[in-house]
Protein backbone atom coordinates (compact mmCIF):
# COMPACT_ATOMS: atom_id res chain seq x y z
CA UNK A 1 0.00 0.00 0.00
CA UNK A 2 1.53 2.91 -1.35
CA UNK A 3 0.18 6.29 0.14
CA UNK A 4 0.89 10.10 -0.68
CA UNK A 5 0.54 12.62 1.75
CA UNK A 6 -0.04 16.36 0.54
CA UNK A 7 -0.02 19.05 2.72
CA UNK A 8 1.94 22.42 2.73
CA UNK A 9 2.60 22.48 6.91
CA UNK A 10 5.71 20.14 7.05
CA UNK A 11 4.17 19.10 10.94
CA UNK A 12 0.97 17.92 9.57
CA UNK A 13 2.60 15.89 7.28
CA UNK A 14 4.57 14.18 9.88
CA UNK A 15 1.87 13.67 11.72
CA UNK A 16 -0.56 12.45 9.22
CA UNK A 17 2.79 10.00 8.40
CA UNK A 18 3.19 8.86 11.88
CA UNK A 19 -0.34 8.33 12.42
CA UNK A 20 -0.66 6.13 8.85
CA UNK A 21 3.13 3.92 10.52
CA UNK A 22 0.93 3.22 13.80
CA UNK A 23 -2.29 1.66 11.10
CA UNK A 24 0.54 -0.51 9.50
CA UNK A 25 1.22 1.66 6.47
CA UNK A 26 4.79 1.81 6.27
CA UNK A 27 5.12 3.84 2.10
CA UNK A 28 4.34 7.00 2.25
CA UNK A 29 5.91 9.79 0.52
CA UNK A 30 4.89 13.48 0.76
CA UNK A 31 3.74 16.41 -1.37
CA UNK A 32 3.51 19.95 -0.15
CA UNK A 33 0.61 21.25 -2.66
CA UNK A 34 -0.41 19.55 -5.65
CA UNK A 35 1.74 21.16 -8.12
CA UNK A 36 4.48 18.71 -6.95
CA UNK A 37 1.88 16.06 -5.92
CA UNK A 38 0.36 15.42 -9.19
CA UNK A 39 3.52 14.55 -11.26
CA UNK A 40 4.30 11.88 -8.19
CA UNK A 41 0.93 10.40 -8.25
CA UNK A 42 1.02 9.82 -12.36
CA UNK A 43 4.63 8.74 -11.61
CA UNK A 44 4.56 6.46 -9.26
CA UNK A 45 1.91 3.71 -8.59
CA UNK A 46 0.08 4.98 -5.49
CA UNK A 47 -2.90 3.20 -4.13
CA UNK A 48 -4.36 6.10 -2.15
CA UNK A 49 -3.85 9.99 -1.62
CA UNK A 50 -4.22 12.31 1.28
CA UNK A 51 -4.73 15.91 0.52
CA UNK A 52 -5.45 19.07 2.61
CA UNK A 53 -7.45 21.51 0.61
CA UNK A 54 -5.80 25.24 1.29
CA UNK A 55 -2.41 25.29 -0.20
CA UNK A 56 -0.49 27.47 -2.36
CA UNK A 57 0.51 26.71 -6.06
CA UNK A 58 -2.28 24.19 -6.81
CA UNK A 59 -5.09 23.32 -3.63
CA UNK A 60 -6.65 20.03 -3.18
CA UNK A 61 -9.89 20.48 -4.90
CA UNK A 62 -7.63 21.33 -7.85
CA UNK A 63 -5.91 18.39 -7.13
CA UNK A 64 -8.60 15.82 -6.22
CA UNK A 65 -10.20 17.48 -9.50
CA UNK A 66 -6.88 16.98 -11.75
CA UNK A 67 -6.74 13.40 -10.35
CA UNK A 68 -10.52 12.11 -11.17
CA UNK A 69 -10.35 13.64 -14.88
CA UNK A 70 -6.66 11.76 -15.53
CA UNK A 71 -7.55 8.23 -16.68
CA UNK A 72 -5.01 6.36 -14.93
CA UNK A 73 -5.61 8.11 -11.46
CA UNK A 74 -9.47 8.50 -11.96
CA UNK A 75 -10.18 5.62 -9.56
CA UNK A 76 -7.42 6.38 -6.99
CA UNK A 77 -9.05 6.98 -3.59
CA UNK A 78 -8.65 10.39 -1.81
CA UNK A 79 -9.32 11.57 1.16
CA UNK A 80 -9.43 14.97 2.29
CA UNK A 81 -8.29 16.18 5.42
CA UNK A 82 -8.61 19.94 5.85
CA UNK A 83 -9.26 22.86 8.07
CA UNK A 84 -12.19 24.04 5.70
CA UNK A 85 -15.76 23.16 7.02
CA UNK A 86 -18.37 25.54 5.10
CA UNK A 87 -21.05 22.83 3.79
CA UNK A 88 -20.80 24.67 0.33
CA UNK A 89 -17.12 23.46 0.35
CA UNK A 90 -17.86 19.77 1.67
CA UNK A 91 -20.62 19.42 -1.04
CA UNK A 92 -18.02 20.78 -3.73
CA UNK A 93 -15.23 18.60 -2.60
CA UNK A 94 -18.04 15.50 -2.64
CA UNK A 95 -19.13 16.19 -6.09
CA UNK A 96 -15.69 16.80 -7.70
CA UNK A 97 -15.63 12.84 -6.74
CA UNK A 98 -13.63 12.41 -3.00
CA UNK A 99 -13.82 9.39 -1.21
CA UNK A 100 -13.59 10.84 2.71
CA UNK A 101 -13.64 14.15 4.36
CA UNK A 102 -11.79 14.66 7.72
CA UNK A 103 -11.86 18.39 9.25
CA UNK A 104 -8.93 19.67 11.43
CA UNK A 105 -8.74 19.35 13.87
CA UNK A 106 -9.05 15.65 14.27
CA UNK A 107 -8.22 12.43 15.99
CA UNK A 108 -6.17 9.74 15.38
CA UNK A 109 -9.30 7.54 16.07
CA UNK A 110 -10.90 9.29 13.19
CA UNK A 111 -8.43 9.22 11.10
CA UNK A 112 -8.43 5.58 10.98
CA UNK A 113 -12.12 4.84 10.68
CA UNK A 114 -12.65 7.20 7.69
CA UNK A 115 -9.01 5.56 6.01
CA UNK A 116 -10.96 2.02 7.17
CA UNK A 117 -14.17 2.50 5.70
CA UNK A 118 -12.72 3.95 2.53
CA UNK A 119 -10.86 0.91 1.89
CA UNK A 120 -13.92 -1.21 2.99
CA UNK A 121 -15.33 0.44 0.37
CA UNK A 122 -13.33 -0.53 -2.26
CA UNK A 123 -12.54 -3.60 -1.54
CA UNK A 124 -16.29 -4.16 -1.69
CA UNK B 1 5.90 72.17 -13.81
CA UNK B 2 4.80 71.94 -17.21
CA UNK B 3 7.13 74.08 -19.23
CA UNK B 4 5.48 75.21 -22.24
CA UNK B 5 3.10 76.72 -20.55
CA UNK B 6 5.91 78.92 -18.68
CA UNK B 7 8.12 81.71 -20.30
CA UNK B 8 11.12 79.94 -21.24
CA UNK B 9 14.91 80.97 -20.10
CA UNK B 10 15.36 82.59 -23.28
CA UNK B 11 12.26 84.77 -23.55
CA UNK B 12 12.49 86.11 -19.76
CA UNK B 13 16.25 86.99 -20.97
CA UNK B 14 14.63 89.52 -23.51
CA UNK B 15 12.72 90.51 -21.15
CA UNK B 16 15.27 91.01 -18.56
CA UNK B 17 17.43 92.97 -21.31
CA UNK B 18 14.36 95.01 -22.37
CA UNK B 19 13.72 96.19 -18.97
CA UNK B 20 17.20 97.40 -18.33
CA UNK B 21 17.20 99.05 -21.43
CA UNK B 22 13.73 101.26 -20.76
CA UNK B 23 15.44 101.85 -16.85
CA UNK B 24 18.42 103.62 -18.40
CA UNK B 25 16.19 105.60 -20.47
CA UNK B 26 14.50 106.82 -17.94
CA UNK B 27 10.93 105.13 -19.56
CA UNK B 28 9.02 104.11 -15.90
CA UNK B 29 6.35 103.15 -17.55
CA UNK B 30 7.38 100.62 -19.63
CA UNK B 31 9.72 99.15 -17.31
CA UNK B 32 6.68 98.53 -14.61
CA UNK B 33 4.59 97.10 -17.56
CA UNK B 34 7.52 94.50 -18.61
CA UNK B 35 8.17 93.79 -14.44
CA UNK B 36 4.81 92.85 -14.13
CA UNK B 37 4.52 90.77 -16.81
CA UNK B 38 7.47 89.06 -15.57
CA UNK B 39 5.52 88.29 -12.63
CA UNK B 40 2.65 86.93 -13.80
CA UNK B 41 4.66 84.34 -15.60
CA UNK B 42 5.42 82.55 -11.99
CA UNK B 43 2.08 83.25 -11.06
CA UNK B 44 0.54 81.65 -13.70
CA UNK B 45 2.79 78.28 -13.25
CA UNK B 46 1.61 78.61 -9.66
CA UNK B 47 -1.94 78.60 -10.57
CA UNK B 48 -1.33 75.60 -12.75
CA UNK B 49 -0.11 73.28 -10.40
CA UNK B 50 -2.25 74.31 -7.82
CA UNK B 51 -5.21 73.41 -10.16
CA UNK B 52 -3.26 69.79 -11.13
CA UNK B 53 -2.62 68.94 -7.87
CA UNK B 54 -6.61 70.22 -6.69
CA UNK B 55 -7.76 67.18 -9.84
CA UNK B 56 -5.53 64.40 -8.30
CA UNK B 57 -6.88 65.04 -4.83
CA UNK B 58 -10.07 64.97 -5.78
CA UNK B 59 -9.63 61.97 -8.30
CA UNK B 60 -8.18 60.13 -4.87
CA UNK B 61 -10.97 60.98 -2.97
CA UNK B 62 -13.20 59.85 -5.45
CA UNK B 63 -11.01 56.49 -6.01
CA UNK B 64 -10.81 55.83 -1.85
CA UNK B 65 -14.90 56.28 -1.42
CA UNK B 66 -15.85 53.67 -4.27
CA UNK B 67 -13.20 51.10 -2.44
CA UNK B 68 -15.35 48.90 -0.87
CA UNK B 69 -12.68 47.02 1.29
CA UNK B 70 -12.03 49.85 3.55
CA UNK B 71 -15.70 49.48 5.31
CA UNK B 72 -15.89 45.82 5.39
CA UNK B 73 -11.89 45.73 6.82
CA UNK B 74 -13.14 48.29 9.74
CA UNK B 75 -16.38 46.59 10.25
CA UNK B 76 -15.35 42.95 10.13
CA UNK B 77 -11.94 42.03 8.93
CA UNK B 78 -9.91 43.77 11.77
CA UNK B 79 -12.24 42.73 14.21
CA UNK B 80 -11.98 38.75 12.64
CA UNK B 81 -8.49 39.51 13.27
CA UNK B 82 -8.37 39.67 17.16
CA UNK B 83 -10.76 36.93 17.32
CA UNK B 84 -8.01 34.91 15.29
CA UNK B 85 -5.27 35.98 16.85
CA UNK B 86 -6.82 34.66 19.87
CA UNK B 87 -7.44 31.34 18.78
CA UNK B 88 -4.15 30.91 18.09
CA UNK B 89 -3.28 31.85 21.41
CA UNK B 90 -5.86 28.91 22.84
CA UNK B 91 -5.08 26.69 20.02
CA UNK B 92 -0.64 26.48 21.11
CA UNK B 93 -1.82 26.37 25.14
CA UNK B 94 -3.93 23.49 24.23
CA UNK B 95 -0.84 21.90 22.47
CA UNK B 96 1.46 23.04 25.22
CA UNK B 97 -0.91 21.56 27.93
CA UNK B 98 -1.36 18.44 26.01
CA UNK B 99 2.45 17.83 25.43
CA UNK B 100 3.33 18.53 28.85
CA UNK B 101 -0.07 16.21 30.81
CA UNK B 102 1.60 13.49 28.22
CA UNK B 103 5.14 14.29 29.55
CA UNK B 104 4.56 14.57 32.97
CA UNK B 105 2.06 11.29 33.09
CA UNK B 106 5.50 9.17 30.87
CA UNK B 107 8.26 10.10 32.78
CA UNK B 108 7.33 8.44 35.94
CA UNK B 109 6.68 5.10 34.10
CA UNK B 110 9.96 5.12 32.40
CA UNK B 111 11.43 6.22 35.90
CA UNK B 112 9.56 2.56 37.26
CA UNK B 113 10.54 0.43 34.40
CA UNK B 114 14.14 1.70 35.04
CA UNK B 115 14.25 1.10 38.60
CA UNK B 116 12.80 -2.22 38.50
CA UNK B 117 14.68 -3.33 35.83
CA UNK B 118 17.47 -2.32 37.84
CA UNK B 119 16.64 -4.62 40.73
CA UNK B 120 15.89 -6.94 38.79
CA UNK B 121 19.24 -7.40 37.08
CA UNK B 122 20.97 -7.49 40.18
CA UNK B 123 19.25 -10.79 41.12
CA UNK B 124 19.20 -11.91 37.63
CA UNK B 125 23.28 -11.41 38.21
CA UNK B 126 23.13 -13.53 41.64
CA UNK B 127 21.48 -16.07 40.11
CA UNK B 128 24.02 -16.61 37.48
CA UNK B 129 26.41 -16.75 40.13
CA UNK B 130 24.08 -19.47 41.73
CA UNK B 131 24.00 -17.47 44.55
CA UNK B 132 20.64 -17.72 45.04
CA UNK B 133 18.25 -20.35 47.16
CA UNK B 134 15.34 -22.24 46.01
CA UNK B 135 12.93 -19.83 47.85
CA UNK B 136 15.10 -16.58 46.49
CA UNK B 137 14.79 -17.90 42.94
CA UNK B 138 10.98 -18.85 43.45
CA UNK B 139 10.62 -15.06 44.29
CA UNK B 140 12.76 -13.77 41.18
CA UNK B 141 10.80 -15.65 39.01
CA UNK B 142 7.23 -14.23 40.17
CA UNK B 143 9.08 -10.49 40.13
CA UNK B 144 10.17 -11.70 36.76
CA UNK B 145 7.25 -12.55 35.23
CA UNK B 146 5.52 -9.30 36.54
CA UNK B 147 8.18 -7.11 35.60
CA UNK B 148 7.51 -8.76 32.20
CA UNK B 149 3.67 -7.99 32.14
CA UNK B 150 4.36 -4.68 33.78
CA UNK B 151 6.76 -3.59 30.32
CA UNK B 152 3.87 -4.83 27.96
CA UNK B 153 1.46 -2.56 29.50
CA UNK B 154 3.93 0.45 30.44
CA UNK B 155 5.00 0.34 26.75
CA UNK B 156 1.79 0.58 25.29
CA UNK B 157 0.58 3.61 28.17
CA UNK B 158 4.23 5.15 26.75
CA UNK B 159 2.74 4.58 23.29
CA UNK B 160 -0.30 6.46 23.84
CA UNK B 161 1.07 9.14 25.78
CA UNK B 162 3.42 10.00 22.96
CA UNK B 163 0.57 9.88 20.43
CA UNK B 164 -0.90 11.94 21.88
CA UNK B 165 2.37 14.39 21.64
CA UNK B 166 2.14 13.74 18.09
CA UNK B 167 -1.38 15.09 17.52
CA UNK B 168 -1.11 18.05 20.21
CA UNK B 169 1.40 19.58 17.48
CA UNK B 170 -1.54 19.74 14.58
CA UNK B 171 -2.12 23.25 16.08
CA UNK B 172 1.08 24.33 14.05
CA UNK B 173 -0.58 24.00 11.01
CA UNK B 174 -3.79 25.32 11.95
CA UNK B 175 -2.61 28.44 13.56
CA UNK B 176 -0.27 28.95 10.57
CA UNK B 177 -3.19 29.68 7.91
CA UNK B 178 -4.83 31.54 10.72
CA UNK B 179 -1.34 33.64 11.07
CA UNK B 180 -1.33 34.50 7.05
CA UNK B 181 -5.17 35.19 6.96
CA UNK B 182 -4.07 38.11 9.67
CA UNK B 183 -0.87 38.75 7.64
CA UNK B 184 -2.28 39.64 4.31
CA UNK B 185 -4.88 41.95 6.20
CA UNK B 186 -2.14 43.53 8.04
CA UNK B 187 -0.32 44.45 4.31
CA UNK B 188 -3.54 45.39 2.83
CA UNK B 189 -4.26 48.05 6.00
CA UNK B 190 -0.67 48.99 5.69
CA UNK B 191 -1.70 49.95 1.57
CA UNK B 192 -5.02 51.48 2.71
CA UNK B 193 -3.31 53.58 5.43
CA UNK B 194 -0.53 55.04 3.21
CA UNK B 195 -3.34 56.35 1.04
CA UNK B 196 -5.03 57.91 4.52
CA UNK B 197 -2.20 60.14 4.78
CA UNK B 198 -3.65 62.55 2.18
CA UNK B 199 -7.07 62.04 2.43
CA UNK B 200 -9.82 60.34 5.31
CA UNK B 201 -13.57 59.41 5.42
CA UNK B 202 -14.91 56.66 3.71
CA UNK B 203 -17.85 55.14 2.43
CA UNK B 204 -18.92 52.91 -0.12
CA UNK B 205 -20.55 50.16 -1.01
CA UNK B 206 -21.08 46.83 1.21
CA UNK B 207 -18.56 44.28 -0.32
CA UNK B 208 -20.67 40.85 -0.77
CA UNK B 209 -18.62 38.04 0.77
CA UNK B 210 -16.85 36.18 -1.64
CA UNK B 211 -17.72 32.21 -1.66
CA UNK B 212 -14.95 30.98 -3.34
CA UNK B 213 -12.58 32.42 -0.31
CA UNK B 214 -10.82 29.26 1.83
CA UNK B 215 -11.70 30.50 5.25
CA UNK B 216 -9.39 27.78 7.34
CA UNK B 217 -10.11 26.54 10.80
CA UNK B 218 -13.50 27.18 12.46
CA UNK B 219 -13.20 29.84 15.07
CA UNK B 220 -15.73 30.68 17.74
CA UNK B 221 -17.28 33.80 17.74
CA UNK B 222 -16.57 34.27 14.16
CA UNK B 223 -18.85 34.62 11.47
CA UNK B 224 -17.45 32.03 8.62
CA UNK B 225 -20.60 31.55 6.72
CA UNK B 226 -22.67 28.35 7.13
CA UNK B 227 -19.97 25.86 8.22
CA UNK B 228 -19.79 22.52 10.24
CA UNK B 229 -20.14 21.64 13.40
CA UNK B 230 -17.43 19.31 13.80
CA UNK B 231 -16.45 15.47 12.54
CA UNK B 232 -19.73 14.52 13.22
CA UNK B 233 -21.62 17.11 11.19
CA UNK B 234 -19.60 16.24 8.58
CA UNK B 235 -20.07 12.60 8.25
CA UNK B 236 -23.96 13.65 8.53
CA UNK B 237 -23.55 15.86 5.61
CA UNK B 238 -22.20 13.16 3.44
CA UNK B 239 -24.09 10.20 4.63
CA UNK B 240 -27.13 12.80 3.34
CA UNK B 241 -25.27 12.90 0.04
CA UNK B 242 -25.48 9.08 -0.25
CA UNK B 243 -21.65 8.85 0.68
Amino acid sequence: MKILVVDDFATMRRIIKNLLRDLGFTNTKEADDGNSGLPMLQAGNFDFLITDWNMPGMTGLDLLKAVRSDPKLSKLPVLMVTAESKRDQIIEAAQAGVNGYVVKPFTAGTLEEKINKIFERVEA
Amino acid sequence: MPVTEQMNNSERLELARALVDQLEDGNEQEATRILSELASSKDRGLFQEVGRLTRELHDSIEGFLVDSRIPEMAEHEIPDAGKRLNYVISMTEQSANATLNAVEASLPLADELGARAGILARDWRCLQEREVSAEEFQSLSSELSGFLLMAGDYSGQLHGRLSEVLMAQDFQDLTGQVIRQVIALIQDLEEKLVQLVCISGFGGQEQKPDRTKLEGPVISGLDQGDVVDGQDDVDQLLSSLGF
